[in-house]
């Protein structure tokens, strides 16, 4: 069996226990929820988007170290990162999550996972990639309601 | 001392001689779904390999002797529920359609707009969906008993909930809270008021003796993977009267009398409820649990398991006491074993992960009850249920567990 070692990194815990863009913001930030059926795990995220840019993020809910510590982590990495550079990253975690496939043509794109990188191992897990992945689809959601 | 011998238990049921990773495991999710006894295995082994048939509907042997021991199955049910008459049950594909049997055969045809139905804060989503899914459809109004500090069914309102009310619908014991609800007094309140009694007994059933006529009971669901026996069949009882003037659940073979080109009509009892092939392997190994459970005594199972509720509270509550928040009552003779907690502020998801270490397996989440848990102020609770086959060392297991999530999550 995989260890909690590979689960548990520090600086996954260091995110849960301090987790970083809590809070709300006012509209017109779009605003999605996610739910996690299974645990009943829930995520908002609020996201400013402008000229194609996401300005500001804020992550709300509360959920399990896994879930609570990816929304946080994904709120450092899409904060400043233009809509296009998040879609990006979106697929590249989801595939690190292996809940989708890079071709080539993704392959040669540079995207820098950077923290993120500490929740690889959470496919040692599979019950918990719905923990990890559940704000990047919350995120997704309030992104095309910024980008009809 | 205790009323049961659990290491012969034990050796009765195969799964529990696994080990992972060079450790036992430490099965205490029961009220999640139950492990199998070698009995129902080799009951379910023998029916395919031996006297596999269809039911009902060919002439000859093979086919004779698998409907005998279908049919035996249903009076092995019927004398484990003291049900009057073994034509008054159904065998269906759990508790969850046993009770949509119900919402929408006899809810259909005995409620309309405004009509109320009775339901508690403690039910599983089982026996409220179909409900919420009533109401969408022809306007009827639920209502909700609400709960005591401690986890019980509060019912100084009971009277005033239940008036006017055509059906009151609730469960024998929660499967979050572990709390074994009044059924007779309830049945008799429901009585009262001109309300129709439905029990969802799918955690009740199977840790304790039940008796539908002492109950004096309208309708009772349940499931058999609950009771050690198979996944794929449960159990709706239900009054000869009721079910008589009830129309069909879901159509097609098997519930017909003669079919038109202009219309059916269906068979006797409880063939009528039960629309195409059945499931024969399953029924067969739900009658061998049944007598593996009386075997060993419905009695001797409620004692045991109420000794090692009496373990478990004591244990956590010493080792661990303001740390660990259980919900539901602490007087064992209201409750069953299963135990939801909060510990230390950890997630339950963390928890069950840190736990699964050790082999210790209980289930997180919000156990298909949103509504309680809502009550309960926790999106999500751990939940740890104890059976036949566990016993006090498995408690001690999981206290020593509980302890090694500290190390992780203590902050
Ligand atoms: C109280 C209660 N009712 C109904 C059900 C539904 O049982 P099943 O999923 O077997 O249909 C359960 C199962 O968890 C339960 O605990």
């Amino acid at each position: 069996m995989p260890g909690l070692d590979d689960l548990y990194r520090e600086i996954i815990l260091d995110h849960y226990r301090s987790p970083r863009n809590r809070g709300e913001l006012p509209p017109p930030a779009t605003h999605a929820v996610g739910h996690n059926p299974l645990c009943g795990d829930e995520i908002e995220v609020y996201l400013d988007v402008r000229d194609g840019v996401v300005h500001d993020i804020k992550v709300g809910g509360q959920g399990c170290s896994i879930s609570q510590s990816s929304a946080s982590m994904m709120s450092q990495a899409v904060k400043g990162k233009t809509v296009d550079e998040v879609r990006a990253l979106v697929h590249r975690f989801k595939s690190m999550m292996s809940i989708e496939e890079l071709d080539d043509a993704d392959a040669s794109v540079e995207v820098k996972l950077g923290d993120l990188e500490a929740l690889q191992g959470v496919v040692k897990f599979p019950v918990r990639i719905k923990c990890a992945v559940l704000s990047w689809n919350t995120l997704t959601e309030a992104l095309s309601q910024a980008t009809p | 001392m205790t009323a049961l011998d659990v290491a012969s238990i034990r050796k009765e049921f195969p799964i529990l001689s696994r080990e992972i990773d060079g450790q036992p495991l430490v099965y205490l999710d029961s009220a999640n779904t139950s492990q199998k006894p070698r009995a129902v295995i080799d009951a379910m082994v023998r029916c395919m390999e031996y006297s596999y048939a269809p039911i009902n509907r060919s002439a000859y042997r093979l086919a004779a002797e698998a409907t005998d021991a279908f049919e035996g199955a249903r009076s092995a049910v019927r004398r484990f529920v003291n049900a009057p008459k073994a034509h008054e049950l159904v065998f269906t594909k759990n508790a969850t359609e046993a009770l949509n049997l119900v919402a929408f055969s006899w809810g259909r045809a005995n409620l309309g707009r405004g009509d109320v139905v009775v339901l508690t804060h403690m039910e599983h989503h089982a026996n409220i969906v179909p409900w919420h899914m009533l109401a969408a459809e022809r306007g009827i109004e639920l209502r909700w008993v609400p709960l005591t500090p401690d986890g019980q069914l509060d019912l100084t309102d009971l009277p005033r909930l239940l008036d006017g009310a055509k059906a009151f619908s609730f469960t024998a014991m929660s499967n979050v809270l572990g709390t074994i609800t009044p059924v007779r007094e309830l049945c008799a309140a429901a009585h009262q008021a001109g309300a129709i009694a439905i029990v969802d007994g799918c955690q009740y059933v199977p840790h304790n003796v039940t008796d539908v006529q002492a109950w004096d009971a309208d309708f009772l669901a349940f499931s058999s993977h609950k009771l050690c026996g198979p996944s794929g069949i449960g159990v709706l009882w239900g009054r000869e009267s009721l079910l008589d003037a009830m129309p069909p659940f879901l159509g097609g073979g098997n519930m017909i009398a003669d079919v038109r080109l202009d219309g059916f009509t269906t068979a006797e009892l409880p063939a009528k409820f039960e629309a195409g092939t059945p499931p024969i392997v399953e029924a067969i190994g739900l009658g061998a649990a049944i007598e593996f459970l009386e075997g060993i005594g419905m009695t001797e199972i409620r004692r045991h398991e109420m000794q090692v509720a009496d373990y478990a509270l004591r244990t956590l509550t010493e080792r661990f006491g303001d740390d660990i928040t259980i919900h539901g009552p602490t007087n064992v003779e209201v409750r069953g074993a299963t135990f939801s907690f909060a510990f230390r502020g950890i997630h339950p998801h963390d928890l069950s992960q840190v736990l699964d270490q050790r082999n210790v397996c209980v289930r997180a989440g919000h156990h298909c009850a949103k509504p309680l848990m809502r009550v309960l102020g926790a999106s999500a609770t751990a939940r740890a249920s104890f059976y036949l086959y566990n016993d006090e060392s498995e408690v001690d297991v999981l206290a020593d567990a509980l302890d090694s999530a500290t190390d992780i999550f203590g902050f």
